[in-house]
């Protein structure tokens, strides 16, 4: 019975980490890459969850769908807020201490917009596949966690792509290990980064969509993925895809594991808990470079 | 103005405004009073440390709110009279501070307010599950209809409150001219240049970390006893977190007295919107200001008058 149990929770664990990896890869690209400690990533999850929301409600398209057709959106935001960051911070060399502030109003801005524009009513989305359980021997495969775990994998698979084989990808990565270099081979760094910070607020569109498929949304639940979202990305390394995805299922798991056997009130002190750790003994994460 | 005739003049400045005060006779006036002054309390604590040193803390809520429980706890047990109770407070919100800061200030600054942001929630989960202060059920706190020589028990609470604030005002200010001061400013400017100008860095951030958690501890004791209803998400409200951060920005970060301004003028203005507009409109009011003045005016309001008089005071540099 309690093997049946820690079969089902490593599983659910496993299904979790590949959302989360999916919610922190924006943050992987963000604050990993081109150390901009976006903190309102999560709320623009939310957002994102709340757009595909709309998209469902109104015209019933298929929350996933709807994710990909906001992308150019959520893009084109995080190009604005990337210029209105870079103009009035990294400009001047203040981005540590105000960036962070910038980002922390950022948030409260679109927690509040959203609670005053839906309420703190629960909102979630009509889809086929949501109410699906496929029972596999003693282990309970819910659609609604397969599916986003899977969208999240193929997600992040695709970007590992674009960064290693793209013209512009293999220019993010340049950026993030020496962007002075990249300005000496005539390469404007600014640029660069504008794509791929608007690239890291576009998978939150993606990120949203599969957060609203796994469960009921409303606007502040964004504060409970901030410390997740980081501890993972320093947790992966910084800026390391491989990195940041085994430390999102490890993450998955031990959560999982945690409300199982001691109930979910206690899951948020996981993730803290690593993070805390994780920064006191190994600030350069588990497959980092230090 | 020497250190000394500065809290002379504070302590007479608290006496000046508590005596106005027995002049007010509606007491929803001290209830607002008591919200602004807990705030000048919180924006001059977070700026001892974020201010002085550059190194951001988000976790106020989570210091505030260890304070306010240690007074649940006492309060569970036998009732001790607030000072104690702020001492208390003080003391454990401190220690905490200086563990966190053990923990994460060798890290760079972004780390170190991640960090906070992670000790803020771990510390809710406990309170969430403990039930002895209530869980999330939250707990009821009686409070005495009345206090000698005070009246009304919320016009003690008031008084209580604006010592508080007098005294964090006169604390930081003595920070800022002292050798204390000046080696946290030296950190904020450059940390590895002054380390290797022999300024003991960590020693003196730790410092700094230990006295900004105990302040804000302070201020969250009394809050069961202004409540009478705490429960984990009203003590841990990221709206403590956001507004300590907001107003010294808004105000001015490099002394003492641009906190003062901040949480005056965004406090008030907080008051005056809960009561008219909204209380969710209010934080998207603040998220607004804070986001407008840390890109338009990164010196504050302080900042802003030094400008016209054409000596404005050098912009505290990030901490990375």
């Amino acid at each position: 019975m309690v093997a049946d149990l820690l079969l089902n929770a490593i599983v659910s664990g496993i299904m979790l980490g590949g959302f989360y990896a999916a919610v922190s890869v924006g943050l992987a690209i963000s604050f990993g890459m081109l150390d901009i400690g976006n903190l309102a990533h999560p709320a623009f999850v939310i957002l994102g969850s709340f757009c595909v929301y709309v998209l469902n409600q109104h015209w019933g398209i298929d929350p996933i769908l709807g994710a990909v057709l906001m992308t150019p959106f959520f893009f084109a935001l995080g190009a604005a807020l990337y210029e209105v960051y870079h103009f009035s911070f990294e400009r001047r060399g203040e981005e540590g201490l105000r960036g962070l502030a910038f980002f922390f109003g950022i948030l409260f801005i679109t927690e509040v917009a959203l609670i005053l524009g839906f309420g703190v009513d629960y909102r979630f989305v009509q889809a086929p596949y949501i109410d699906v359980t496929w029972h596999i021997g003693d282990v309970d495969l819910a659609w609604r966690t397969l599916l986003p775990c899977l969208v999240a994998l193929a997600m992040i698979g695709a970007l590992q792509l674009f960064m290693s084989k793209t013209y512009i990808g293999r220019a993010i990565l340049a950026v993030a290990q020496d962007s002075l270099a990249l300005r000496l081979m005539s390469i404007n760094p600014a640029r660069v980064k504008l794509i791929a910070f608007a690239l890291s607020i576009a998978t939150a569109s993606i990120a949203g969509a599969l957060l609203i498929v796994i469960q009921p949304v409303e606007p502040s639940i964004g504060r409970d993925y901030i410390g997740r979202v980081f501890a993972i990305v320093v947790l992966g390394g910084m800026g390391s895809f491989p990195g940041m995805l085994a430390a999102a299922l490890l993450l998955g798991v031990a959560e999982s594991l945690t409300s199982t056997f001691y109930g979910p009130s206690w899951a948020p002190a996981v993730s803290f808990g690593i993070l805390l750790l994780t920064l006191a003994f190994r600030p350069a994460g588990i497959l980092g470079r230090t | 103005m020497r250190n000394r005739t500065f809290w002379l003049v504070t302590a007479l400045v608290v006496i000046a405004v508590f005596a106005a005060s027995r002049l007010v006779t509606n007491d929803y006036f001290f209830f607002a009073a008591y919200v602004v002054l807990q705030y000048v309390v919180l924006a001059t604590a977070w700026n001892i440390l974020g201010g002085y040193t550059g190194y951001i803390n988000f976790g106020t809520a989570g210091f505030f709110a260890i304070g306010a429980y240690a007074t649940v706890v006492l309060h569970q047990l036998w009732g001790p009279p607030i000072p104690l109770l702020i001492l208390v407070g003080g003391i454990l919100s401190g220690l905490v501070g200086l563990g966190m800061g053990v923990l994460t200030l060798r890290l760079k600054g972004v780390f170190f307010a991640i960090g906070t942001l992670a000790l803020a929630i771990v510390v809710q989960t406990f309170v969430t599950n403990w039930d002895y202060v209530g869980g999330s059920r939250g707990v009821y706190v009686i409070r005495p209809a009345a206090a000698p020589f005070f009246g009304a028990y919320i016009h003690y609470l008031f008084f209580v409150m604006l010592v508080l604030a007098g005294l964090s005002v006169a604390i930081a200010r003595s920070i800022e001219h002292s050798t204390l001061g000046f080696g946290l400013a030296a950190v904020r400017d450059d940390e590895q240049a002054a380390e290797a100008a022999g300024v003991p860095t960590l020693k003196l951030k730790l410092v700094a970390t230990t006295l900004s958690g105990a302040l804000m501890g302070m201020a969250g004791a009394p809050l069961p006893y202004y409540v009478t209803y705490l429960d984990p998400s009203s003590g841990f409200n990221l709206a403590y977190a956001v507004n300590a951060i907001a107003m010294p920005l808004v105000g001015g970060m490099t002394s003492w007295i641009g906190p003062l301004i901040g949480a005056i003028f965004l406090g008030v203005i907080q008051q005056a919107a809960t009561v008219t507009i909204s209380s969710s409109l209010n934080l998207l009011l603040v998220g607004a200001v804070l986001v407008f003045f840390v890109v338009a005016a990164p010196n504050g309001l302080i900042g802003l008058t030094f400008r016209r008089r054409g000596k404005a005071p050098a912009t505290p540099g990030a901490a990375t």
